[in-house]
């Protein structure tokens, strides 16, 4: 979607038939994508116009059937997520996982991706293969020895150990990404710095970090909605009687026809923030996603 | 000055990117925190899991491949491995597909990245929200899941769906079940003697707005009668009799039949009446069961044959966009020349896209294909929300096992660490692949 670009050629005219065969294209082709879009929005708009129903109204009868009748629409499941502490709680916990998560591996990334762009050390092109490897390892083979790990620690279940998990699995990705960018930096502007004394931390916070600003952005939005989207990790590493929204939500499904006002208010409550991420950020998004199209 | 300039020439021939003057200790801090976490999440579980899987259940009996042996003897873990196979060979192909049509087809429409952007969007939400989302579209009710209300919709539209499912005759009238549902009368039919036929058990809804029912005519040499709802509202009423307020049941269908077979049929109108021909004389009426047959109930998606595929679709509703955003990237890219090039060769646009547009986007459907094959390998949370307990089994996927095997009811983590080395196995050459191409990229730099 930030790829639009001019349709400058001009082709030669077209015969009369031609033209007319292609106006008829375009219309049915209009109407294949309009009909697409409309399929595709569908189970979303489901979702949403279910969680504005009572569980009655749900259980009785499709959600479309506020076309028909409007007086259906209530937010009383909404009111009930909110006075159940539990839900509110879990919105907690899932952003203060996801900060956290997001913020360290900016961070931590971005201090590997200048090493490894701009500091001379014995082995630093091995060491950034042994990283861009990392890039594909499914987190299901950590799962059963961190967990082990974390209890020998006395992080099971509790918030750092799921920033830890996510941070670290992050890291491949923002390595790969951060050292890629930062190697695309001048030189010249670098050594001026050095020239005028700044140390490397200094060169590091002053110079690199303010002109990694777009992949550093891309990055955040990635692993943000990475982590905060994230039921695995949580499922197994968080606290289960403190989860983040996703785990808390999981914990109704299999009681899905009673519980079903509760979980689509849910949903739709967890998909808010993403969402308003997402569409306020989209070409950082979709650079990131391209970037990270190796993982 | 000129010194400085000259030197950075020299090195920069001599390596990509050389050092600013700084010492190996600083490179340490800076890289200390990630390779430290990298090391001990991400390179040592590896190790350990590979250790692990040589173990028992207790961790302490060496059973060597045994757990492999298990992975691909236990019944469960067989019917996990066979829909990991469906979905790495359907999932990433039709998602490719769609995001390659969509690309396509919206590069020439003005309001194109509005479409984009809704097919991008469930990109951004977790398939938690999206497991819920298709929980409801697949709810088996065509009252309540939308996909069986479309489903039931084309259905009834090609097979006109009975008028009055349930509906039986009146305790005590001249009508028996004659088998298969149908009821066909006792008496024979007389021509001019208008026959009365009272139906019960009629669904409120299917009488909303019905006709009085009307007392047929008697038409000399013509069998008629009236088929009616013989209910009167709030009681009262004669049973077997056409009370006022008692409903017509129009659009029924009433044969005449003699030795079995069906001479002739009728419908009846809007007031409930029914005319046979001459030929019906002395013929038993029979209504069949095509009138009653209860409602079509639509397709069992989340069942035990259906479930896998039916997921798959939740994940291509949810990564089309991944596929279509990179190709339209992808697309930009293609030379316009070479396609009006072979437009104005006399290509017709099929012929383009066939012989120009996909071959130039070959590299970029391959990483994307590749991407959603290392993604799909690891599905789990839509699998573990959308599919019901009764077919969990069913469904059942590598990374799903994997978790009931290490935290699930039946633990044995020797089993799920040996499901975990497995996976990684399946991503190794993809691993290969991408330390190759940096190799290669760095290589070109120099």
């Amino acid at each position: 979607m930030t790829t639009t670009h001019p349709h400058t050629a001009a082709p030669a005219r077209p015969s009369m038939p031609a033209r007319i065969a292609s106006r008829a294209g375009g219309g049915l082709l209009r109407l294949l994508l309009v009909l697409t879009g409309l399929l595709w929005l569908t189970p979303t708009v489901g979702l949403l116009l279910s969680s504005l129903r009572d569980r009655s109204d749900i259980a009785a009868s499709g959600w479309w059937q506020v076309f028909v009748h409007p007086a259906q629409l209530t937010t009383s499941s909404y009111s009930t997520l909110f006075h159940n502490s539990k839900v509110t709680h879990s919105l907690l916990t899932t952003a203060l996982i996801t900060v956290p998560a997001t913020v360290l591996v900016i961070v931590i990334g971005a201090l590997a991706g200048y090493a490894f762009a701009w500091l001379d050390f014995p082995g630093r092109d091995g060491w950034f293969m042994v990283v861009v490897g990392l890039l594909v390892v499914p987190v299901q083979v950590a799962l059963i020895p961190v967990a082990k790990l974390f209890n020998a620690l006395g992080i099971f279940e509790t918030t750092l150990g799921v920033v830890l998990f996510h941070t670290a699995f992050g890291l491949p990705f923002a390595v790969f990404l951060l050292r890629n960018f930062f190697a695309e930096i001048p030189r010249e502007l670098l050594e001026a710095a050095r020239l005028d004394g700044a140390g490397e931390l200094r060169l590091f916070t002053r110079v690199v970090l303010p002109l990694g600003g777009p992949a550093i952005a891309s990055l955040g939005i990635f692993q943000f909605l990475w982590v905060w989207n994230d039921m695995l990790v949580a499922l197994i590493f968080a606290d289960s009687g403190n989860p983040p929204i996703t785990v808390a939500l999981q914990q109704q499904v299999r009681q899905f026809g009673d519980n079903v006002d509760i979980l689509a208010s849910g949903a739709f409550l967890s998909m808010v923030i993403p969402l308003a991420v997402f569409f306020a950020f989209q070409r950082q998004f979709v650079s990131g996603v391209m970037a990270g199209a190796v993982k | 000055m000129a010194s400085t300039t000259q030197g950075t020439r020299v090195t920069r021939t001599r390596k990509a990117r050389g050092a600013l003057g700084t010492r190996p200790w600083a490179a340490a801090c800076f890289l200390l925190p990630a390779l430290a976490l990298l090391g001990a999440l991400v390179v040592y579980p590896i190790g350990y899991s590979v250790y692990r899987s040589l173990f028992d259940a207790s961790g302490h009996g060496f059973v060597g491949l045994g757990n492999y042996h298990e992975v691909f003897s236990d019944d469960r873990i067989r019917t996990a491995l066979k829909n990991n196979v469906i979905w790495v060979v359907v999932a990433p192909t039709v998602a490719t597909a769609l995001g390659l049509i969509f690309a396509v087809l919206t590069e020439r429409v003005r309001w194109g990245t509005a479409f984009k952007l809704v097919v991008f969007m469930p990109m951004a939400i977790s398939m938690l929200a999206a497991g819920i989302i298709f929980r409801l579209v697949y709810e088996q009710n065509p009252d309540r899941g939308v996909a069986n209300a479309v489903w039931v919709g084309i259905h009834d539209t090609f097979a006109s769906p009975a008028p009055y499912p349930g509906a039986r005759p009146r305790p005590n009238a001249d009508l028996a079940a004659s088998g298969g549902g149908a009821y066909t009368t006792r008496a024979a039919a007389r021509a001019g003697t208008p026959v009365l036929l009272p139906l019960v058990a009629v669904k409120p809804e299917d009488v909303n707005g019905a006709h009085q029912a009307a007392p047929a005519k008697a038409v000399p040499g013509k069998v008629t009668g009236t088929v009616w709802m013989d209910f009167t509202r709030g009681g009262g009423g004669t049973p077997g009799r056409i009370d006022p307020g008692e409903k017509a049941l129009a659009g029924l269908k009433v044969e005449a039949v003699k030795g079995g077979t069906a001479i002739a049929s009728a419908t009846t109108a809007a007031d409930g009446t029914f005319t046979l021909p001459a030929s019906a004389d002395g013929a038993r009426l029979r209504l069949p069961a095509a009138n009653f047959a209860s409602a079509y109930g639509g397709v069992d998606w989340l069942g035990p044959s259906l479930v896998t595929p039916s997921i798959i679709g939740a994940y291509i509703w949810m990564w089309a966009g991944f596929a279509m955003v990179l190709i339209a990237a992808g697309l930009a890219g293609v030379p316009r020349e070479l396609l009006e090039a072979a437009r104005v060769d006399g290509a017709n646009e099929w012929q383009v896209f066939r012989r120009v547009t996909v071959p130039l986007l070959a590299p970029v459907l391959a990483v994307v294909v590749v991407t959603l094959m290392i993604n799909v390998l690891k599905i789990f949370d839509l699998v573990y929300i959308i599919a019901p307990g009764s077919s969990l089994h069913d469904a059942n996927v590598l990374a799903l096992q994997l978790y009931q095997s290490s935290f699930g009811t039946d633990v044995n983590q020797g089993v799920g660490s040996a499901i975990a080395v497995f996976l990684l196995l399946l991503v190794l050459p993809v691993m290969y692949v991408n330390l190759r191409r940096i190799r290669r990229e760095r290589e070109q730099r120099r």
